[in-house]
């Protein structure tokens, strides 16, 4: 009995739209570092700017497609303000000043400051912005079971966000696929292995290196939108370890594969949720839940450090297409 | 809440007598001189080395709330409970200056009273020299914002203040404030000197070096606190234990990978996989709440404009102490000359005889050695710490190496002493939720502007 618990919370890990929303900000980051190489550490800057974005416009007054738009102008505006001062400087310059803004963002969002537009460190509740995105649901309302997953149709945590969370995901792999095959994705890979001789092919490495910076930051900015939607916009869920576990997901799937992000997040979340509900039924009085998730982290640590040492790659990955001696 | 302003000096001396918090925790070992003003009125009267925070709950008419009680919590260990009155505005002394958090007690509020729907049962005001900051609480359906709830409001209200001009109040502040930008520099240099030292001969930012700070103060904790040694015995065993840790990293970790040719930025990520697991290791060590390493009340020393505890002093000599020596051995001793030919250039330092991996496994020993005593230290003078601590001072760690030149070590000392000071500086301006977002602000602009650095280099940014 307990078995299919763990088992059936495990198969719900993997299509929950949370686990969506880390793919999709795995893609855009794998647009940054598996395709172009560059290091962005702040893809959670990316994504909390994204939910602000679109749950501020939302209060607003805005309908959902203006307001997804906002999120999106965000994020684009962010990446060219970053890529600015950085792109022409060595990596890991872009990695700490990413992760400085992304900081920042933070700060500023859990600020008093702005404690009308952003609701300080409590952040914006969901039930204030998400109505306009429930609203254009064509499902009729009530409970559908599709093999193991039972879910009612409407609602925060519904099919609805399932189908649309999972819709963008694979529109976002549409895009990149098609992306990568093109001309343009040639020159992203020709960057990444090698600036200066796509340089001396006359390519302005700069321009190209941005227009990567600005569509990963933009993936970012929508899975920060689907992130937000199941639950409320609090800025300090979207720190740091947001954007670590997105790294552990990209290199766990495979950096510069087309499904490598997707397939990390279902396997990063599936995982993470069996080590979580194994603990909790093999040792159920010998630890708490907060020392599960303690460990739990330790695991998500100690698994990024072997996966970059023994099998950087990752699952799908090719060890030839690695991006980590790019400059 | 002008006319509300203007009556308050009245309502506050009739109220005096009835004043019963006075402080007592910040009064001990405080100058006499001071400490007999403070206590002898009963009530708060700021002036150049005390500060004031009032609490009070109003209503929806701007009338009085009283008997609520509120939790007042800040630096070294502040925490003092005051009750509202019908009429005065009841305050706690302070000489410390920087954030307190006041946090109402719901459950003294009367039966009729409830806090507006979604507003804050805490507010963080800036306590500040010379004047009283205030943190008014409203109750009733309405969700106004409560007066006096903005941090700003301890510079506006610094107009009820009794001492005589301005000007002199905010001399003192910036005073004030220079000596913790100074004491916290100090301390953040040695734990980024460390972070320097590892780029220089490595070029490896490496993000775990954040929990090496916290590391030091979670060691400090469990020898002087748990255990209950003597600071000294602790002292030795903390930094012991943080150099065996780097030394135990290089030899399992980083040699082996240098050994295969790992490539930098693979290695950074490495470190954020150590930088994560040894955050939850700390959490499974600490728990995820604030711990205190020294339990005493701290008492404090007066030095010309500056009053800081004197922990915080000797904190700032130890730092200037050990800087120097790390000068010292950077510049006179030959191991220390050859750690700066392995930064230069590595190949060509193998090639004079220097054995750069012997070099490396020293830099790794002294850097976290380094980082365990800044936070052990960091850890006294702040009162309390958390998990977090290091995580929180990484970014401005490599705000400090930036600023002064990545890979130089005295870049990285100028770099933390900037740093420090902005972060404290920026409180007098901007509310202190956002004096760190200051500092990652100026790293970014130093990008923008001169990404070598102070001290740097233009070859080294490539």
């Amino acid at each position: 009995m307990e078995l299919s618990r763990i088992l059936s919370q495990v198969l719900g890990e993997l299509i929950a739209p949370t686990t969506a929303a880390y793919a999709l900000a795995a893609i855009g980051l794998n647009l940054h570092f598996g395709y172009t190489g560059l290091l962005n550490m702040g893809q959670a800057g990316f994504m909390l700017l994204g939910a602000y974005g679109f749950a501020i416009s939302t209060i607003a007054g805005a309908g959902f497609f203006l307001a997804l738009a906002i999120a999106i102008v965000a994020g684009a505006l962010f990446a060219l303000v970053l890529g600015i001062p950085t792109l022409k400087l060595r990596g890991d310059y872009l990695a700490i000043v990413t992760i400085s803004a992304a900081e920042i963002l933070r700060m500023i969002g859990r600020s008093t400051v702005f404690n009308d537009q952003t609701g300080g460190s409590s952040g914006l509740t969901g039930n204030s912005f998400k109505n306009t995105f429930l609203d254009l649901s064509f499902l009729t309302d009530g409970t559908t079971q599709f093999g193991p997953w039972t879910y009612q149709n409407n609602g925060s945590n519904s099919w609805w966000i399932r189908l649309v969370a999972w819709s963008v995901v694979l529109f976002a792999v549409l895009v990149v696929w098609l992306l990568t095959r093109s001309p343009w994705g040639r020159v992203l890979k020709g960057i990444r292995e090698d600036e200066d001789a796509v340089r001396a092919l006359g390519k302005n490495v700069y321009s190209y290196k941005m227009q990567a910076l600005i569509l990963g930051g933009v993936a970012g900015a929508v899975a920060g939108v689907l992130f937000c939607l199941p639950r409320a916009v609090q800025p300090d869920s979207m720190g740091r370890s947001m954007t670590f576990f997105i790294w552990t997901i990209l290199l766990l799937g495979g950096a510069a594969t087309i499904w490598g992000p997707v397939v990390g997040s279902m396997i990063f979340f599936g995982v993470y949720m069996l080590l979580r509900a194994g603990m909790r039924v093999a040792l159920p009085d010998a630890i708490s839940s907060a020392q599960i998730e303690q460990i739990g982290g330790m695991v998500v640590g100690i698994t990024l450090m072997c996966l970059v040492i023994f099998r950087p790659q990752g699952i799908f990955g090719d060890k030839k297409e690695l991006a980590f001696d790019a400059r | 809440m002008t006319a509300e302003r203007a009556g308050t000096p009245r309502r506050r001396r009739r109220w005096a007598a009835a004043l019963v918090v006075a402080a007592a925790t910040t009064v001990v070992g405080a100058p006499a001189a001071l400490a007999a003003t403070t206590a002898a009125d009963q009530t708060c009267t700021p002036d150049g080395s005390t500060s004031c925070i009032a609490v009070l709950v109003l209503d929806q008419d701007n009338a009085h709330v009283a008997g609520a009680e509120a939790v007042i919590t800040g630096p070294e260990d502040f925490d003092e409970t005051v009750t509202t009155t019908e009429d005065g505005l009841p305050a706690v002394a302070t000489k410390t200056v920087g954030t307190y958090t006041i946090a109402l007690d719901e459950g003294t509020l009367p039966a009729d009273a409830h806090l507006a729907e979604g507003a804050a049962s805490s507010i963080q005001v800036t306590a500040q020299l010379g004047s009283t900051s205030r943190a008014a609480f409203r109750v009733g359906d309405e969700a106004a914002p409560a007066p006096g709830a903005s941090p700003g409001s301890g510079g506006s209200s610094g107009s009820q203040s009794e001492a005589s001009s301005s000007g002199g109040i905010q001399a003192a502040q910036v005073w004030q404030q220079i000596g913790s930008g100074l004491r916290f520099g100090l301390l953040l240099a040695l734990a980024s000197i460390g972070l320097s030292l590892i780029y220089g001969t490595t070029k490896l930012s490496s993000f775990s070096h954040g929990e090496q700070v916290t590391l030091g103060a979670v060691l400090a904790y469990l020898t002087m606190n748990v255990m209950g040694l003597p600071i000294w015995l602790g002292a030795i065993i903390t930094l012991a234990v943080c150099g065996a840790t780097g030394w135990a990293q290089d030899a399992g970790i980083w040699r082996p990978l240098r050994r295969r040719g790992t490539p930098t930025v693979q290695l950074m990520i490495v470190t954020i996989g150590l930088s994560i697991a040894l955050q939850f290791l700390i959490q499974l060590l600490i728990g995820a709440g604030t711990q205190r390493i020294l339990t005493n009340n701290p008492s404090s020393w007066t030095v010309g404009p500056v009053t800081l505890t004197v922990v915080s002093w000797v904190s700032m000599i130890i730092s200037v102490v050990v800087l120097a020596g790390v000068a010292w051995f950077l510049t006179r001793t030959r191991i220390g000359q050859a750690t700066r030919a392995v930064s230069d250039n590595s190949a060509l330092a193998a090639a004079t005889g220097i054995d750069p991996d012997k070099i490396i496994r020293i830099v790794w020993v002294l850097a976290t050695t380094l980082a365990g005593l800044g936070g052990m230290m960091l850890g006294m003078v702040f009162g309390s710490f958390n998990w977090q601590m290091g995580l929180q001072l990484l970014l401005l760690m490599f705000a400090a190496v930036t600023l002064g030149g990545l890979g130089t070590a005295f870049g990285a000392l100028i770099g933390s002493l900037v740093i420090g000071m902005v972060v404290e500086l920026s409180n007098l301006v901007l509310p202190s939720d956002l004096r760190y977002a200051t500092a990652l602000l100026i790293l970014i602009l130093v990008l923008l502007v001169r990404p070598q650095g102070i001290l740097g280099r233009r070859e080294r940014i490539g």
